[in-house]
């Protein structure tokens, strides 16, 4: 609908009767980006895969807090509930951009949103009671409960990378906290903590969120990238490429990410003296993350490369994640930022590294794992059908988008036509459009192939994919305790395929010293 | 849940857990850690509004000093008692740890109901609102009430925390068990003190 309304402004949109206005444009907008990064990146990424995943990796029975974990599940569903009833209540959902900018947010007259923006910070708030349970069980329990001979440095690195995702989480949700309380009781209470005439600050919300959102991009985007290095490691038939230096890039990212987050103020007032050391360590967090993809790449380098839909969707997702990367550089120093700042140029930035990762990432792990998870394989053909549709049909729409913003477009506006210089661009818009609509087209066969595999697929075996890891000792589905006899031990590093000197192809992390021939 | 899978992690031992006596003592420093993050710019925030303020007034002349250092004082001994009851678990003194866990508990509810009486005083006496200030800049309430009701939302769970923490030890055999309990209780304990430590510096001292 967001689309249509670009492509076609002002006309009725099929399948909802009526056109939508620059109100409605604004809240569809902002809940957008509120329900993909809060209630589709991070429960898909970080909580299923985090559950699901580290127990049976790292050789436990369960979390180690399994009440707080039923007590997150439950939270967020409160929050997810709170943010669907905003889209009910009177003068419509949070309409304010889903970074909430004070002070449009501030004040009810500024958006027309009444209750809301109010719903908005609560669901938002709640969200991160959860993920704070949650995050404190993700991080006590591989720190604590690894079976014997699982030393840190043979863990898996998607359980490295949930952990780093959890402490950025932990140590960056504080401070919005405190700012989404800010924000609530300047809009019902009175007080002026971002708004100038009671003496306040709005930058200092845009610090505070922006504080929280940058490492919250990695949140997002490192248990992607943990998923795509089991994949690409196990598809390739090679070890991962740097094992300890891909740990060690990370955690160089992790506090890096503390000390860029005013880049995405390059032009709100920040004092120009401080834009230079943003736009340096801007940049320079793109070393680490450059360093891990290298180690993808190298791992595939020589591989015998077993090109299944789940290895489709990692390999694609890195190379669209290497299009955003590249594309980051340019938002990342502050001159050319001042020119593509708030226009579609930045909006096919983020949609590129986050697509790449949240969808591309998120549909390989699932590719990848789902005969643990049921016990049943994907179909493969209509799997590859869905990756090559995505794919495709993801550069048609984000291609052309970095164009617009070259070009000039906004972000942001509801209506393209009423801009003399944006008018000329109303046909690539059109395009996009069109395109977009084939992306969601294309994700039919997915629904069918998951729901129906369920039922008719293939049974799995216990490792269909021969792969190393503890999760694949275990039958498939587990039961109840991840084992069914005593939790296997663990003898070796992950990903040891294609030994020298051994004879099998293969060699799982339970397997005994002694018993390699 | 958690006592079966203690019982398990008994039989199947694990690789070099880092507490391996709790899971929930390395539990409580994370959560610790994300908790500072929150009164760190609670802290920060206050810093800057204040040195962006022209008629910031002196803090002392408005809120006093003198109940505040007492609180701060009672609140410092809460912790010192705080240290006797696990010291007493320790040993398995059963009726020490009751006696300097029930003091604990005093401290804090005496430290709220000293602080319901100032912002009494404050808000009916002086007419220091959330939003309106008659000492000069506005957000001087705002930030005061925002950082101490905060505080205080966290020594008023502490308080509910150290009470269940008294009976569940109340109600177990071994003192052995309890230890953890008890310590990490006093981990919060000891870091809502220090946040008030730093509070009281910030807020009212300077």
């Amino acid at each position: 609908m967001i689309r249509w309304q670009l492509a076609y402004p002002e006309t009725e949109i099929p399948l909802f009767g009526r056109p939508i206005g620059p109100d409605e444009y604004n809240a569809f907008v902002t809940m957008h980006g509120t329900i993909m990064v809060f209630f589709v990146a991070m429960p898909l990424l970080v909580a299923a895969m985090g559950n699901f995943l580290i127990p049976l990796m790292i050789g436990a029975r369960d979390m180690a807090f399994p009440r707080l974990n039923m007590m997150s599940v439950w939270v967020l569903a409160v929050a997810s509930l709170v943010l669907l009833a905003s889209f009910f209540v009177e003068a419509g959902p949070a309409a304010a951009g889903w970074t909430g900018y004070p002070p449009l947010s501030a004040r009810i007259e500024y958006t027309g949103v009444e209750y809301g923006l109010d719903l908005w910070i609560l669901a938002l708030a709640l969200e991160f009671a959860s993920f704070l349970m949650g995050g404190i069980n993700f991080l006590v329990t591989p720190i604590n409960l690894r079976t014997r001979g699982m030393s840190l440095f043979r863990l898996p690195l998607i359980v490295w990378m949930i952990m780093g995702a959890s402490i950025l989480f932990l140590l960056s949700v504080g401070p919005l906290i405190a700012g989404a309380v800010f924000l609530l009781l300047d809009r019902n209470l009175g007080t002026s903590f971002f708004l100038a005439e009671g003496g306040g600050d709005p930058l200092l919300w845009q610090h505070l969120f922006w504080f929280f959102g940058h490492p919250e991009v990695y949140v997002i985007l490192l248990p992607a990238a943990g998923a795509m290095m089991e994949i690409i490691s196990t598809f390739s038939r090679k070890t991962i490429f740097g094992y300890k230096s891909i740990i060690y890039a990370v955690m160089i990212a992790g506090v890096l990410s503390f000390l860029v987050w005013a880049h995405h103020q390059f032009i709100s007032g920040l004092d120009p003296r401080l834009a230079m050391p943003f736009s340096i360590t801007t940049i320079l967090i793109s070393v680490p993350f450059a360093f891990i993809i290298f180690s993808m790449l190298a791992t595939m380098w020589g591989g015998s490369i077993w090109l299944t839909t789940p290895m489709w969707f990692a390999v694609g997702g890195l190379s669209v994640f290497i299009f955003g990367g590249v594309t980051g550089i340019f938002n990342g120093s502050a001159p050319v930022d001042i020119y593509i700042h708030d226009t579609y140029f930045v909006v096919a930035h983020f949609h590129s590294t986050l697509f790449s990762t949240v969808f591309l990432g998120g549909f390989a792990a699932l590719y990848y794992w789902y005969p643990k998870m049921f016990g049943r394989m994907m179909n493969e053909f209509w799997g590859k059908v869905h990756f090559w549709g995505t794919y495709i049909f993801f550069l048609l729409v984000f291609v052309p988008m970095h164009l617009l913003g070259v070009g000039g477009m906004m972000r942001r506006i509801a209506d393209p036509s009423k801009y003399e210089f944006v008018k000329e661009l109303l046909p690539m818009n059109e395009f996009i459009t069109v395109a977009a609509i084939g992306l969601l087209l294309i994700q039919a066969p997915f629904v069918f192939n998951f729901l129906g595999s369920m039922f008719v697929g293939k049974k799995a075996s216990e490792n269909p994919w021969d792969a190393t890891t503890l999760e694949w000792t275990t039958p498939s589905p587990p039961p109840h305790g991840n084992w069914p006899g005593a939790i296997p031990a663990v003898h070796r590093p992950p990903y040891e395929y294609a030994v020298p000197g051994v004879s099998e192809e293969w060699l799982p992390q339970s397997r005994p010293e002694g018993a390699a021939s | 849940m958690s006592q079966t899978a203690t019982m398990e992690h008994a039989v199947e031992p694990a690789e070099t857990p880092l507490t391996p006596e709790s899971w929930g003592k390395t539990g409580m420093w994370i959560f610790l850690a994300g908790d500072a993050m929150s009164f760190g710019t609670l802290l920060a925030g206050y810093a800057i509004i204040r040195s962006s303020s022209t008629n910031w007034p002196v803090p002392a002349n408005v809120l006093g000093i003198s109940l505040t250092a007492f609180m701060t004082f009672l609140l410092i001994c809460s912790s010192v008692t705080m240290v006797k009851s696990l010291d007493a678990i320790k040993n398995g003194d059963k009726s020490g740890f009751r006696k300097f866990m029930g003091l604990t508990i005093a401290g804090g509810l005496i430290f709220l109901a000293l602080q319901a009486y100032e912002w009494n005083e404050l808000i009916n006496h002086k007419n220091l609102g959330l939003s309106e200030n008659p000492f000069g800049a506005r957000l001087f309430g705002t930030t005061f009430y925002m950082i101490t009701g905060f505080h205080g939302m966290h020594v008023t769970g502490g308080v509910i925390y150290l009470a269940f923490v008294l009976a569940a030890v109340h109600k177990r055999n071994y003192a052995g068990d309890c230890y953890n309990l008890v310590e990490n209780v006093g981990l919060y304990w000891h870091f809502v003190d220090l946040v008030w430590i730093l509070v009281f510096t910030f807020v009212y001292l300077l």
